[in-house]
C-alpha cells in the first residue's frame, strides 16, 4: 500500500517565552492511500492541531509533513476539510454550497463545456448520495444539524479531494443522527476512496469507522498508541456489540483515562463528598 | 388542599410573551402619551409660547414654512449633504474595513489611529475644515464625513472579524486563493452585518447635520434651526428637530426593508 500522508517528527509550539506551549512533540505517522484513520485522546492532546497541520491551516514548527512524497505548504484542494459547524455559507443554497469549489480559479483552468456538464452531474450525484435531493434549493439555515453536515461533506467531496480531513464533524449531532452519518461516511469512503483522517472524542465512533485508531496523549501532545481495528472492512451497526469491539473500546477508554493525567471522575466525586461531610 | 393548574406566562415574565394587539396598544401609548403631555403642558395659560409652543403652533409653523419659506428645498439640501457625506464615508470605509479585519498589519497600522481620531469632537474640526476645504458645499459634507467615517470603519472592521473562521478555512481547503477567500467568503459573509452598521451610522450622520450647517450655510434644516434660534422662533426649532427625526426614521426603515430583500435567508421564520 502506498503512503498518502507522511508525518515525520512533526512538532508544534504555540507562543513563546513564558506562554510557550508544546502542542505536539515528535509525531511520526504514515497514513496509507484510502485508509480511514481516526484520532482520539484526552482534551489538549493536539489531535485537532495535527489535523489542521495536515490540512495546511496551521504550520508545524519542526519536522516534515508530506503528502504523496511532497511537502505540504498551506491548504489546498487536494485536502478538503469538514468542520464541526459554522462552515456552510448561509447566503448560498445547498446546491450553490456544494458547487462552491467550481467558482474558484483552480477549478476553472482550461475548462470545457464537457467539464461544466460533468461538474453539474457530479453535484447532482453528490446530492443524491447524501440524500439531499429535496433540499437542493433550500438555505442551510432551513436544515437540521445532520442535514447541514451532509451538505458540508458533499461540498468537500465536490473537488474530488484525495484526502478528507474531518474535525469532530458529528460532534454536535444527536446519537441517532450520528449513527446514520457513520454509515453514510463509510459508504462515501467505499465509493470515492478518499484517505480520511477523522478527529473525534467518541471512542465508539472512532472504532466503528476506522481501519486504525490513533490514541494521542496530552502535555506535550504525542501519539501514545495505535490500534488496528479487528473488524471486517464492511461495517455494520451490530458489530458494536461484538466482544472484539467492546474489548477494544474498553481498552482505549482506559488508556485515555490513564494518559489524561487527571483524576478520575470517581476520585473527584469522593473529594466532593468528603467536603460535604466535613461541612 | 390547594390545586394548581398550568398557567400561561404573563407579560411581566422575564422575556415573556406579548400578544400583537397588546404590543401595538403599548406602542401607541408610548408615542401618544408624550404628545398628550406636551399638549397639556403647552396649553396652560401661563406658559409662554416662546418657551414651549404647543403641537398646533408647531403644525402651523410647518405649514407656513412649506408655503412661504420653501421647506422642501431646505429638506432637499440637507438630505443631499447627509447622504453624500455618508456615501463617501461608506465607499472609503468598506475596503479599509475589509483590510483591517483581514490582515493584522493593516489593523496594527490603522486601528489605533482610527480609535484615536474618533474621540476627537467633529464640531472642533469646523475651523480646520473652513481653512482646508473652504465654505462651499464640500465643507458641510466634510463635517458629516468626519462625524461618521471613523466610527464606521471600526464597526465594519469588527463585522469583518466576526466572520466564522470555519467558513474561511473551508474555502481555503477547497483551493480558494487569497482574493477569492476575501471576495467570495469574507465579504459575502460580513455583508448583512455591514449593512446594519450602515443603517446605524446613517442615523449618526443625521445627528451631525446641525453641526455641518454651522459652516456658512444659507439653507437646510440644520441651518434653519440655528437661524430660528436667533429669532427665538421656538416653534420652528421644533419643526426642524421633528423633521430630522422623521427623515432619519424613514431612512432607517428603508434600510431594514432593503436588508430583508437582500438577505432573505436571515428572515426565514416569524
Amino acid at each position: 500500500m502506498t503512503t498518502k500522508i507522511s508525518v515525520q517528527q512533526v512538532g508544534k509550539v504555540f507562543g513563546e517565552g513564558s506562554h510557550r506551549v508544546e502542542a505536539l512533540k515528535q509525531i511520526d505517522l504514515d497514513i496509507a492511500d484510502n485508509e480511514f484513520v481516526t484520532f482520539v485522546g484526552a482534551s489538549g492532546c493536539g489531535k485537532s492541531t495535527l489535523l489542521r497541520i495536515i490540512g495546511g491551516l496551521e504550520y508545524h514548527t519542526t519536522g516534515n509533513l508530506l503528502t504523496d512524497g511532497r511537502p505540504v505548504a498551506g491548504p489546498g484542494a487536494d485536502r478538503a476539510m469538514v468542520f464541526q459547524h459554522y462552515s456552510l455559507y448561509p447566503w448560498l443554497t445547498v446546491m450553490q454550497n456544494i458547487k462552491f469549489s467550481r467558482r474558484l480559479a483552480h477549478g476553472r483552468e482550461n475548462i470545457s463545456e464537457a467539464d461544466v456538464e460533468a461538474a453539474s452531474g457530479r453535484a447532482d450525484a453528490l446530492l443524491a448520495l447524501m440524500g439531499l435531493n429535496a433540499a437542493a434549493n433550500a438555505w442551510p439555515n432551513q436544515l437540521s444539524g445532520g442535514m447541514q453536515q451532509r451538505v458540508a461533506i458533499a461540498r468537500a467531496l465536490m473537488g474530488r479531494p484525495q484526502v478528507l480531513l474531518m474535525d469532530e464533524p458529528f460532534g454536535a449531532l444527536d446519537a441517532q443522527t450520528r449513527e446514520v452519518m457513520h454509515d453514510l461516511i463509510l459508504h462515501v469512503h467505499k465509493l470515492e476512496r478518499p484517505t480520511i483522517a477523522f478527529v473525534t472524542h467518541d471512542v465508539e465512533e472512532a472504532i466503528y469507522l476506522a481501519d486504525r485508531v490513533v490514541l494521542m496523549a496530552p502535555r506535550p501532545g504525542r501519539i501514545d498508541s495505535i490500534y488496528t481495528v479487528p473488524l471486517p472492512p464492511e461495517r455494520e451497526q451490530d458489530m458494536k456489540h461484538t466482544p472484539e469491539f467492546l474489548a477494544l473500546k474498553k481498552e482505549i477508554l482506559a488508556r485515555i483515562k490513564e494518559t489524561s493525567g487527571m483524576k478520575t471522575d470517581y476520585d473527584m466525586l469522593d473529594q466532593l463528598n468528603l467536603g460535604g461531610v466535613a461541612a | 388542599m390547594t390545586t394548581s393548574r398550568p398557567r400561561r406566562p404573563g407579560m411581566w415574565t422575564i422575556r415573556g410573551p406579548l400578544s400583537r394587539r397588546l404590543y401595538w396598544l403599548f406602542a401607541a401609548f408610548g408615542l401618544l402619551a408624550p404628545l398628550g403631555l406636551w399638549w397639556f403642558m403647552a396649553s396652560g395659560s401661563d406658559v409662554d409660547k416662546v418657551f414651549l409652543p404647543g403641537p398646533l403652533d408647531v403644525f402651523n409653523r410647518l405649514v407656513t414654512w412649506y408655503v412661504e419659506d420653501d421647506l422642501l428645498a431646505d429638506m432637499g439640501i440637507s438630505i443631499y449633504r447627509v447622504t453624500t457625506g455618508f456615501l463617501i464615508s461608506a465607499v472609503i470605509a468598506l475596503p479599509l474595513a475589509l483590510l483591517i479585519g483581514t490582515f493584522r498589519p493593516v489593523q496594527a497600522v490603522l486601528e489605533p489611529l482610527t480609535d484615536f481620531i474618533r474621540y476627537m469632537p467633529a464640531v472642533a474640526f469646523i475651523p480646520l475644515v473652513m481653512l482646508w476645504v473652504g465654505i462651499e458645499e464640500s465643507s458641510k459634507i466634510a463635517i458629516i464625513f468626519i462625524g461618521t467615517f471613523f466610527q464606521m470603519v471600526l464597526m465594519m472592521a469588527e463585522d469583518v472579524r466576526r466572520v466564522p473562521l470555519a467558513q474561511i478555512e473551508a474555502a481555503q481547503t477547497m483551493g480558494a486563493n487569497r482574493s477569492e477567500t476575501i471576495n467570495l467568503v469574507i465579504f459575502q459573509a460580513a455583508k448583512p452585518a455591514i449593512m446594519d452598521t450602515l443603517r446605524v451610522t446613517m442615523g449618526w450622520a443625521w445627528t451631525y447635520l446641525v453641526v455641518a450647517e454651522l459652516v456658512a450655510a444659507s439653507s437646510g434644516l440644520g441651518y434653519s434651526i440655528l437661524k430660528a434660534q436667533r429669532f427665538l422662533q421656538t416653534d420652528k426649532i421644533f419643526v426642524g428637530i421633528i423633521l430630522i427625526g422623521l427623515i432619519g426614521l424613514v431612512m432607517d426603515q428603508l434600510f431594514r426593508l432593503a436588508h430583508r430583500k437582500a438577505f432573505p435567508w436571515l428572515y426565514l421564520r416569524s
